[in-house]
Parts: C-alpha cells; sequence; structure tokens
C-alpha cells in the first residue's frame, strides 16, 4: 500500500465517544444486547450480510448492498465518521445498524438491517443508532430516509419525524429529520435498555460474534417455515 | 336430514404468501383436502368458497367459480360466500345443509384470504367495512378499536386484567410453536410483553387496553374441507367425523345499540343451538376452537359459549385449564392470535383442527382421547356469529 497516497485517500475524522453496550428484554423474555462494533469485526458482519443480497423480499437486497459496501468502505477507511451497532442474543448476530456524523452537529442514518424478525429487533437498534447519535455524540438531529415500506413506517411514523428539504446522502426518498427534542419525545415509548450489562451476557457478546447459516438467515428474513408439515 | 361427514380435510400454512394468489392458495387448500379424502374423481357437486374482501384485497371476485376451473371440478356449483370474518363458518354451514338436504353428496369448502397484498392500515380498514358506515366507519372505528372498547367494559364488569389476557397471547403462542401451519411460531413471556418495566416498548398500544400481544396478525391462507354424505364416506373409508351440530345468530349491527355491549347475545345463542342439535352440553365438550381475533374475545367467547360462568373465562386461562392438557383445551392450534386469520379461512380452519384433533392427528399439540369438538367464528363484533359441535362417531 502508498501510504503516502493513502494518506490523500483516508477522510478525517471527528473524534466520537464509544456507545456504551446495554441490554434489553425481548418479548420473548431473551436479552439483547446492543454494542457498538469496531472495524475489525467488519468481516464476520459482512459474512452475515451476503445472504441478504439476493432477497428482494421487504428490500433486504437494496439494504443489504448498501450496508455491505458502507460497512467494506468504513473498514477500509474510505467512508467518513461512520460507526456500527450490532444486536447479539446469546453471542448470536441479530441485526446490524451502521450511521456516521456529517458534522458535529448533524448526523446521517444508514442503514438499519434485521436478522431475526418479529421481534422489534431493527426498531430497538435503529433507537440505539439515534440513542448515540443525540444522547452519546451530542448531536442536534439525525437525517434519515427509507427505503422499504416498513422502514418508512417504522421510523417516519412511529417517531412522528420532520420532513425536510434537500436530499439524504443516500439519494432516494425525502430527508426526514428527528431532532433532539422529538428524540426526547418519544424516548420513552421507543428507546429501550438497561445499563450495565450483566457482566455474563457481556462476556458472551464480546467472546464470539455468531453468524447464523445462510440457510437460517434466508429463513428468518423470508419468513419460511421452519418445520415439515405433517 | 342426512348426517354430514367432514370426509378430508386440508390446510396451507398461514402466513405472509407474496408468491402465491388467493386462487392459488384456495386451489391447493381444495386439493389437500380432497386427496386427504381419497376422493379421486368422484364428482363435487358443489363448491363454496367462504371468503370476505377478495375485491378490496386482491382486486378479484367470483373466486369459486375462478376455483372450479383452476381444479376442473366442471360442472360444479360455485358460490362465494361472505360473512365477514365468518364467511368460513358460512361456507361450512352451506355446504352442510347442501349434503344434509340431500341435494348433494359431496361438497367442496375453501375458505381463504389473501390479505397481506395491502399494507397493514389498508388491511385494517378493509376490513372496517364491516361496521356501520354511518353510525360507526365514519367516526374512524376500526375492528381493534371496537375491541379495545369491549376489552374497558369487560375489564369493568368482571375484573380481567391485562394479566388475564396476556395468559391467552402466551398460551395461544405455546400452542402456535407446535402448529406447523401457525403464522405466528415464536414464544413469549409475561415479562417480555407485561410486567418488565420497558415490555410496553416490545408490546406498544394498539388500541388502549390491547396491546399488540392481544391482536392477531394479518395472514394470507387457507382451508378446505370436503364434506360428504355418510354413504360416500363409508366407500372413502376415512374416520368418521361427523358435524353434529350448528347454531347461527346474529345481533344489532352497531354495538351502541346493545343493552349490554359485554353481553355477546349471538355467541350465546348459536352455541346453544349448537349443543341443542348435538343433544349435548358444553361440559360434553372436549376442544374447542374459538375466535380470538383479540384476546379478549377468547375469554368472553368462552363465556358466552357455556364453558365458564361470565367473570370466570379469564380465571381459567390464568389456571392453565385452558391449555392442551387442561380442563378444557382452548385454541390448540393456536387459535387467531397464533395461527393467524386470514379473515374468509378461519372458519374453515377451525373445522380442519376440529378434525385433526378428532381424528388423533394433531400431533405434538393433540388434545388426547377427544371425542366431541366445538368451533365458533365471530363474524362482524359478534353481530353474526356460527357455532359448530363435531364428534366422531365410534
Amino acid at each position: 500500500m502508498d501510504m503516502e497516497l493513502e494518506e490523500y485517500l483516508r477522510p478525517p475524522e471527528i473524534a466520537m465517544v464509544p456507545y456504551p453496550a446495554k441490554m434489553i428484554t425481548l418479548a420473548t423474555g431473551a436479552k439483547l444486547i446492543v454494542r457498538q462494533a469496531g472495524r475489525d469485526d467488519v468481516p464476520i458482519l459482512l459474512e452475515a450480510i451476503k445472504p441478504t443480497l439476493l432477497v428482494a423480499r421487504d428490500y433486504y437486497d437494496i439494504v443489504g448492498v448498501r450496508l455491505y459496501a458502507e460497512l467494506l468502505g468504513w473498514q477500509r477507511y474510505r467512508v467518513r465518521d461512520e460507526f456500527c451497532l450490532i444486536g447479539q442474543i446469546d453471542g448470536l448476530l441479530v441485526g446490524i445498524v451502521n450511521s456516521r456524523m456529517y458534522s458535529p452537529q448533524l448526523g446521517i442514518s444508514f442503514h438499519t438491517l434485521a436478522i431475526e424478525r418479529g421481534l422489534r429487533i431493527g426498531a430497538h437498534l435503529f433507537a440505539a443508532k439515534m440513542e448515540h447519535h443525540i444522547e452519546h455524540l451530542g448531536q442536534e438531529e439525525v437525517l434519515i430516509t427509507a427505503e422499504s415500506p416498513i422502514g418508512f413506517r417504522r421510523w417516519m411514523i412511529e417517531y412522528n419525524l420532520e420532513k425536510r428539504d434537500g436530499q439524504h446522502e443516500l439519494g432516494g426518498a425525502a430527508p426526514y429529520a428527528l431532532t433532539k427534542e422529538l428524540y426526547y419525545a418519544n424516548k420513552e415509548r421507543l428507546v429501550a435498555g438497561e445499563r450495565p450489562v450483566l457482566p455474563e451476557l457481556m462476556q458472551v457478546a464480546e467472546k464470539e460474534i455468531i453468524v447464523a447459516s445462510e440457510e437460517d438467515i434466508l429463513e428468518k428474513i423470508m419468513g419460511v417455515k421452519r418445520r415439515v408439515i405433517q | 336430514m342426512r348426517p354430514v361427514v367432514v370426509s378430508g380435510v386440508g390446510m396451507i400454512p398461514f402466513e405472509r404468501r407474496d408468491e402465491d394468489s388467493l386462487v392459488d392458495m384456495l386451489a391447493m387448500a381444495g386439493l389437500k383436502a380432497m386427496d386427504d379424502a381419497g376422493a379421486g374423481d368422484r364428482p363435487v357437486g358443489a363448491v363454496y368458497v367462504g371468503n370476505m374482501a377478495s375485491g378490496l384485497f386482491n382486486h378479484q371476485v367470483s373466486v369459486a367459480s375462478a376455483l372450479v376451473d383452476r381444479l376442473n371440478l366442471f360442472p360444479a356449483a360455485a358460490d362465494r360466500i361472505e360473512n365477514g370474518p365468518a364467511s368460513g363458518g358460512s361456507a361450512i354451514k352451506n355446504g352442510f345443509l347442501a349434503v344434509a338436504s340431500g341435494f348433494y353428496d359431496a361438497v367442496l369448502v375453501v375458505g381463504g384470504e389473501k390479505m397481506r397484498e395491502v399494507i397493514g392500515p389498508k388491511a385494517t380498514d378493509i376490513v372496517a367495512c364491516m361496521t356501520h358506515p354511518q353510525a360507526e366507519y365514519i367516526y374512524g372505528v376500526t375492528l381493534p378499536a371496537m375491541a379495545g372498547m369491549f376489552t374497558h367494559l369487560y375489564m369493568e364488569k368482571y375484573g380481567v386484567t391485562r394479566k388475564h389476557l396476556a395468559h391467552v397471547s402466551i398460551k395461544n403462542q405455546d400452542n402456535g410453536l407446535l402448529n406447523p401451519y401457525a403464522h405466528i411460531q415464536m414464544k413469549i413471556t409475561m415479562e417480555g410483553i407485561l410486567t418488565h418495566p420497558q415490555a410496553h416498548i416490545n408490546n406498544p398500544v394498539v388500541a388502549e387496553p390491547l396491546h399488540l400481544y392481544d391482536c392477531c396478525p394479518v395472514s394470507d391462507g387457507a382451508a378446505a374441507v370436503l364434506l360428504t354424505s355418510l354413504e360416500m364416506a363409508n366407500e372413502l373409508k376415512r374416520p368418521d367425523v361427523q358435524i353434529v351440530g350448528i347454531g347461527q345468530a346474529t345481533d344489532t349491527h352497531t354495538l351502541q345499540e346493545r343493552a349490554d355491549p359485554t353481553d355477546l347475545k349471538a355467541v350465546t345463542i348459536a352455541s346453544q343451538q349448537a349443543f341443542g342439535m348435538a343433544g349435548i352440553q358444553p361440559e360434553d365438550i372436549h376442544v374447542a376452537e374459538l375466535h380470538d381475533a383479540f384476546t379478549i374475545l377468547e375469554i368472553a367467547e368462552s363465556e358466552h359459549a357455556g364453558f365458564f360462568p361470565k367473570g370466570q373465562g379469564a380465571k381459567a386461562v390464568a389456571r392453565g385449564e385452558t391449555r392442551i392438557g387442561g380442563k378444557l383445551p382452548i385454541n390448540p392450534s393456536g387459535g387467531l392470535k397464533a395461527r393467524g386469520h386470514p379473515v374468509g379461512a378461519t372458519g374453515v380452519a377451525q373445522i380442519v383442527e376440529l378434525v385433526w384433533q378428532l381424528r388423533g392427528e394433531a400431533g405434538e399439540r393433540q388434545v388426547k382421547d377427544a371425542v366431541n369438538g366445538f368451533s365458533l367464528n365471530f363474524g362482524g363484533f359478534g353481530n353474526n356469529v356460527l357455532a359448530f359441535v363435531l364428534r366422531r362417531e365410534a
């Protein structure tokens, strides 16, 4: 690698405080651990995203392809000021979200990918992402867009986001904004989590990011029946 | 009237079925029922399709004719029967009458709905078309809203709590885990949906006091039965499960016109008719499939059908009496709550489940030694209700 040239290609970075991990009790009673992923975790996250790349259902393909590229770009220093949060249950990776700081005041929400469905895992991870932007990074607002009807319903409608002029970095639909005021107005209703995470749960989560088999991931995201019909 | 035997049953998994049209689903379920009966090339006199709103959900009507064509059952008579969420039950009743009267020897009854073709709020709006246009719908009333108001009244009158409702959700989702046809196959816990300080985020309000896990999912699906005369059934040599009791009753269109909105008179009357025709009492029933579109309905119906005194249904659920293995297992299929509720399919799916139970073919969710089964299909908000008693003959 030509480091002299690399210096020009790598974007500058804004210092970001780390996201403090939390645990969320799901409807099943399981504990979802939400924590920050590092660049070293990206290869395993890409493995989890790969099965989604050709799944048109609910726009998993578009979200998967773009998330794959964004994480790869972050790992190899081609995306500026990005962060990634992951959700794990007993070590198993069940969802990924990413985002970036456009400036110290403005955040840009990128993508939300739920691998386990039907438990609001995507919603919990999205909420964690907003929590990080507003509460920990101290930003004034986050620009959000949606590529799927589920995303539109979850973000724009559940948070009653403010529509904005202009474009989101992802292109596509109009951008909407989660302001600090909107975040705190919705926090009690939509943002879950307890801290600190029980040490034994954190240990399991940090020990290994377990990725389900490709077959399992496809079953989960496509809602294929898991049991043999009698 | 001559005896009517449920000679064949079939259904397809209830879920979101993007790849199948409504007629595809009806055909798959219908074929399964005919295969199950071993009917071969025996002629089917009529095909009745229970369906609520294919014109609105799928922009297709005359689905019974389309089904006859798809299954090559010419020249069978074909009718689509609509009675809101009790369309399936009404189709079964009409099939029963056609065979019992001697008009036909074999009738294929299929119930189906493809609801996921539209987004959730649109599906809720389409279902709300059954409410009174001037007295209810224009004010924005939906079925969840009605159920929410009903729940408030029921809680006030009988001391039902959200914990009682959660017991219904948990039981039915546990049962759904045992049913490969169930839309929802996920265990939930009291902590996760009610008692944890943040459970309201997992289980948000839909229509106070009903929350997400108090409501059935929006599903696609179809179920079918082949009803035959006893003579044909004897030729087919399938287990002899007969429809021995049917009741149907109506009530006012609007809830506000009822002297006591918590009194589900149509449920009581339809159930009494069905028990009377069968010559048995509620305590003779071994397994029941009730219409739990909302958790409160399972409790209220279990009381109005006569299984528990008023105000005792919730307590029976909490004591585990309605679990598989309990005094009266209710909704071993998972009910509408977990099996799903493709509205036109539900009444037929309830009969399919009872037949499996009475034949001893219900797998892990089998109710031991079940002989008499009961189902209740609840149309509108209790303004057109059907009840059935099925019996396995010796």
